[in-house]
């Protein structure tokens, strides 16, 4: 247990790549907390996807001892947050149990999209900001520019900034110093009942759920039987302990203090974000004001390739669904795919990691099918319906009106590519809501609907801007706009995994397209395939794909038999991962690429 | 009842893996060495061939062929030699056909006196094209005039000639190719072998093809045209196609091929060298070390050069017999299928005769004209999973 005065509690906020990770590392290495031959690369990304892509997915702990100059010893307790969009509200939920930020910037790059929208997170949670300016060993680096932007942009006095370099290590000393010395200590009373915050639970197979807590007031001991306020639920604790980053049982946690408990609990499921804990007995009467609970906005089926893989599929997503409460999924069937899933995720990244989890970690292949945003249908008779699956759409003269989520996106971009951004922002049935400046750059923020984003916005962003623009995004709610249901039919059969909701002002333009890639996705058959776009029963694109005309090998001899047997197996084998629609066989990537949209 | 394999016959296929240079289209087992030892080549060949033919006593060999690489840098004694092994291990038959692909250049036809004295009674020239900058193009080092002088001899010296071709090269026009195909047909050979230039990979041509450096060829629907064309005009000089590439008078189609499309047996003996033995009713399928020093530092150290020697199951016996013999116009007997394969599921042949790509006559199961262009597309439908 350690004093109020002696504890600090903070966050780590930063645009993707601007070296958050880096920076945890650093101060976990320099502090002695992990030992230099334990030392990985981004040390609190612990999934392989993680440190792949270079991003942190879950909300992360560590407790670093630290003796400052003045020769005291101070408890450091980072949560790094997540930086990417689609986890926004962990990282929302993650700086509510802390009292300060460090504000990451690229001392080469400058304040980005998600720099903006991280930060004010930080600032609606009333942190402490202490502004740190990376990578100032690189040539680029310009620490005075980029503390004029963080002033006049984000309104915070970059006086005190520290530059640093997290890759050689430069600075790092005086992050310490400033994250005691700046950064507020927490307060709390160890003598009142017990208010612990749930920030995050996750699925350890030989703990069960692990529960991230932040003591408010009281003390919380091992065996304790505790109530998690919101569900009524009550547990005795089996274990307590603190991250260092590995889990380090301790005695009990006091005010202020980030830790974990088990107690026998078997489904994240159980356990609620922004929940409080308290004791059985003598228990607070109020808990501490909660969170929203995250709600999927992106779904899209998952189907196994092989159809015999569907119950190592359930089993999959039923294992991954225990650690992660904000995805959801419902048996689905297709008459093209089989049986799968219709899962339900907070946005493409947190769609792909899922999905490379489930192929690689389970060694499953998937089909995806085009990602869909939740429609609110409006029903004559009043009742309102949402629509998860573009294929479940019900008859139109049954309809009123449709509704579709929007969102408010903000921009970053260098002027030289603002006119391709507007444009690729107006294409995409957006309206123009602010333009103004961030020190010398646009920032733009548009209202669009989330359909338009949800599949390749962010690729074509990066692609029309080469990689300098920043994108962040929140939904601000639903409005009705005129919508349709466009089905694609292939060789005259509907492929219902491919029919979409489109505005219906594009929907000439998104269905020409659609043929056009399928054209070039679908191998030529011995007969020729039309392949057109409809709504309802009118046809309003079709291309045709001739017929294959020759396809046999030149030379074949003697030796030739083995390697053309094995090749025939091959074949064989490729096709069975293609899907047959009637006498078509469809390649599984025809089914993302289809919809990828090249303007 | 005949063990399936006698209906295609028996044969003996010898390679020679070295070459003076290697052509960028050529994936075959092919080597540039600076010298070859024709004495210790000659033996470990001869040794292969009597050890293949003590496990297949009796048998009446019909056909022998040296392929390679470029088997007309054998000496006339190794190929005499050889040829003697052959004779000493098997009774050849009365009509044996004798086969050795040869380079048509000036050096080459100098030797053809030599084979024809050894035994060799059929050449195969890689002529490849009769256009000297195209010649340059596939890496060859003949030019036409000496190909013209190698056919002529080659004529004079054996009974039986064939040329190799290979059209829808780079840049080449419908027009192109049937003026020099043409030229080829009233040179008035008996056979003509005309492949449809394939980039492998592992090739120089692969190589090239990957990184975008090998622009104007032909596309799916052109090359269909330019088969067309050869189709027609081989036809109509009294030289039809009988197999996908190969065209012949009648009665002049290569012996040695039809055992490989007729699922035959055949003794493979050389570096890389594939063979298929019946060996009491079990198929055998043997290849041979690919690396030439390899393969004949095994022959004399351990007695044999195969790398691989592994019995082939019933659907796979089954599949090489389908997927061979549909490349022939003779096609394929349905019963003979059905006994390499009983266990195994039929054939789906129905939805192919609905198109018109297969037809059955009797219990013959052939490829129509439009079904032969497509055979691969064809051959995955009906061999069932």
């Amino acid at each position: 247990m350690t004093d109020l005065s002696h504890i600090r509690n903070f966050s780590i906020v930063a645009h993707i790549d601007h070296g958050k990770s880096t920076l945890a590392d650093r101060l976990i290495q320099s502090t002695g907390t992990v030992q230099d031959r334990e030392m990985k690369e981004q040390l609190l990304d612990s999934m392989d996807i993680e440190r792949e892509r270079g991003i942190t997915i879950k909300a992360q702990t560590v407790r670093i001892d630290y003796v400052a100059l003045n020769g005291e010893k101070y408890v450091l307790n980072l949560i790094d947050t997540p930086g990417h969009v689609d986890f926004a509200y962990e990282v929302s939920r993650s700086m509510r149990a802390v009292e300060g930020s460090l504000l990451v910037v690229d001392s080469t790059q400058g304040v980005e999209a998600q720099t903006l929208a991280n930060v004010y997170q930080a600032i609606d949670a009333d942190h402490e900001i202490v502004p740190v300016f990376n990578k100032i060993d690189l040539p680029a680096s310009d620490v005075s520019r980029v503390a004029e932007q963080v002033e006049d942009v984000i309104g915070i006095d970059a006086s005190g900034a520290i530059p640093v370099s997290a890759k050689t290590g430069q600075g790092i000393r005086e992050v310490l110093e400033a994250i005691v010395h700046h950064l507020p200590a927490p307060q709390g009373d160890r003598d009142a009942p017990l208010k612990a915050m749930l920030v995050d639970s996750w699925y350890d197979p030989y703990l069960g759920v692990v529960v991230l807590v932040r003591i408010k007031d009281g003390v919380l001991k091992k065996n304790d039987r505790v109530r998690f306020m919101q569900n009524g639920t009550v547990h005795q604790v089996d274990r307590i302990g603190v991250f260092k980053p590995g889990m380090l049982p301790v005695d009990e946690l006091g005010p202020g203090e980030i830790g974990f408990l088990t107690a026998s609990i078997k489904q994240v499921r159980d356990t609620r974000v922004g929940d409080t804990i308290t004791h059985e007995k003598k228990g607070a009467d109020k808990p501490l004001p909660g969170f929203k609970p995250s709600i999927p906005v992106v779904f899209c089926g998952l189907f196994p390739v092989d159809s015999a893989e569907f119950e190592d599929l359930r089993d999959a997503i039923e294992k991954l669904a225990l650690n992660d409460a904000s995805f959801s999924y419902e048996m689905e069937t297709s008459a093209a795919l089989g049986f799968g899933f219709r899962c339900g995720f907070l946005g493409l990244l947190h769609l792909e990691v899922i999905r490379d989890r489930i192929e690689r970690e389970y060694d499953i292949e998937l089909i995806t099918t085009a990602p869909s945003v939740v429609y609110h249908l409006y029903m004559r008779d009043g009742e309102m319906r949402e629509l998860h699956n573009p294929a479940d759409m019900p008859d139109l003269t049954h309809v009123d009106h449709i509704e579709e989520p929007r969102i408010k996106a903000t921009i970053l971009v260098p002027d030289e590519f603002l006119g391709d951004v507007l444009k690729l922002c107006q294409d995409r049935r957006g309206i123009q809501l602010e333009l103004t400046y961030a020190g010398s750059r646009p920032l733009v923020v548009y209202d669009l609907p989330l359909n338009e984003v949800v599949f390749d916005f962010y690729d074509r962003l990066k692609s029309v801007t080469k990689g300098y623009a920043s994108f962040d995004y929140q939904m601000i709610g639903y409005r009705e706009d005129n919508l349709v249901k466009m089905s694609i039919l292939v060789n005259d059969e509907p492929v219902d995994a491919l029919s979409m909701m489109v505005h219906r002002d594009r929907a000439e333009m998104r269905g020409r397209a659609m043929c056009e890639k399928l054209k070039d996705l679908i191998p030529r058959h011995m007969f020729k395939i039309p392949i057109q776009a409809a709504i309802g029963g009118k046809v309003i694109a079709r291309e045709t794909l001739s017929a294959l005309r020759k396809d046999v090998t030149a030379k074949c001899y003697g030796g030739d038999a083995t390697r053309k047997r094995k090749l025939l197996d091959k074949q064989k084998a490729g096709k069975k991962k293609m899907r047959q629609f009637g006498k078509v066989d469809i390649p599984q990537e025809a089914f993302i690429s289809a919809l990828k949209m090249d303007s | 009842m005949p063990e399936t394999w006698q209906e295609g016959g028996f044969g003996l296929y010898v390679h020679w893996p070295f070459c003076q240079s290697k052509c960028p289209y050529c994936d075959f087992n092919s080597h540039v060495v600076e010298r070859v030892d024709q004495r210790a080549w000659a033996d470990a060949l001869s040794a292969e061939v009597a050890r293949h033919a003590a496990e297949t006593p009796g048998r009446v060999l019909g056909s022998i062929y040296f392929g390679g690489g470029t088997p007309s840098l054998m000496t006339e004694h190794t190929v005499a030699a050889v040829l003697a092994a052959a004779d000493q291990g098997w009774t050849l038959a009365n009509d044996v056909e004798i086969t050795l692909e040869a380079n048509p250049s000036s050096v080459e036809a100098d030797r053809f006196a030599g084979y024809r004295a050894a035994g060799v009674n059929r050449v195969s020239l890689g002529v490849q094209a009769l256009r000297d900058p195209d010649l340059r193009k596939l890496g060859r080092l003949h030019d036409t005039a000496a190909a013209r002088r190698a056919i002529e001899v080659a004529q004079e010296t054996f009974g039986r000639v064939s040329i190799d071709l290979i059209y829808a090269r780079q840049d080449q026009s419908e027009e192109d190719w049937a003026a020099e195909l043409d030229e080829a047909l009233s040179l008035g050979l008996d056979h003509y072998a005309l492949y449809q230039l394939t980039i492998e990979p592992g090739t120089a041509f692969g190589d090239r093809f990957a990184r975008g450096r090998l622009p104007d060829l032909p596309d799916e629907d052109r090359s269909f045209r330019l088969w067309e064309t050869t189709q027609e005009m081989c036809s109509a000089a009294g030289a039809p196609g009988y197999e996908i590439s190969n065209h012949a008078r009648p009665g002049q189609e290569s012996r040695h091929n039809r055992i490989y499309w007729a699922s035959g047996d055949w003794v493979g003996v050389g570096p890389g060298a594939h063979g298929r033995l019946t060996l009491d009713g079990t198929r055998i399928a043997t290849e041979g070390i690919r690396a030439p020093g390899a393969w004949l530092a095994s022959v004399r150290e351990r007695g044999h050069g195969d790398s691989t020697r592994e019995t082939l199951s019933a659907r796979e016996t089954r599949d090489e017999l389908v997927l061979m013999g549909l490349r022939t116009r003779d096609g394929i007997d349905l019963d003979r299928v059905a006994r390499a394969a009983p266990d195994e599921p039929e054939l789906a042949l129905d939805a192919m005769k609905a198109a018109g790509l297969v037809e059955i006559e009797g219990r013959t199961l052939r490829a129509t004209e439009a079904g032969r262009v497509l055979l691969n597309s064809v051959i995955a439908e009906i061999l069932p999973d």
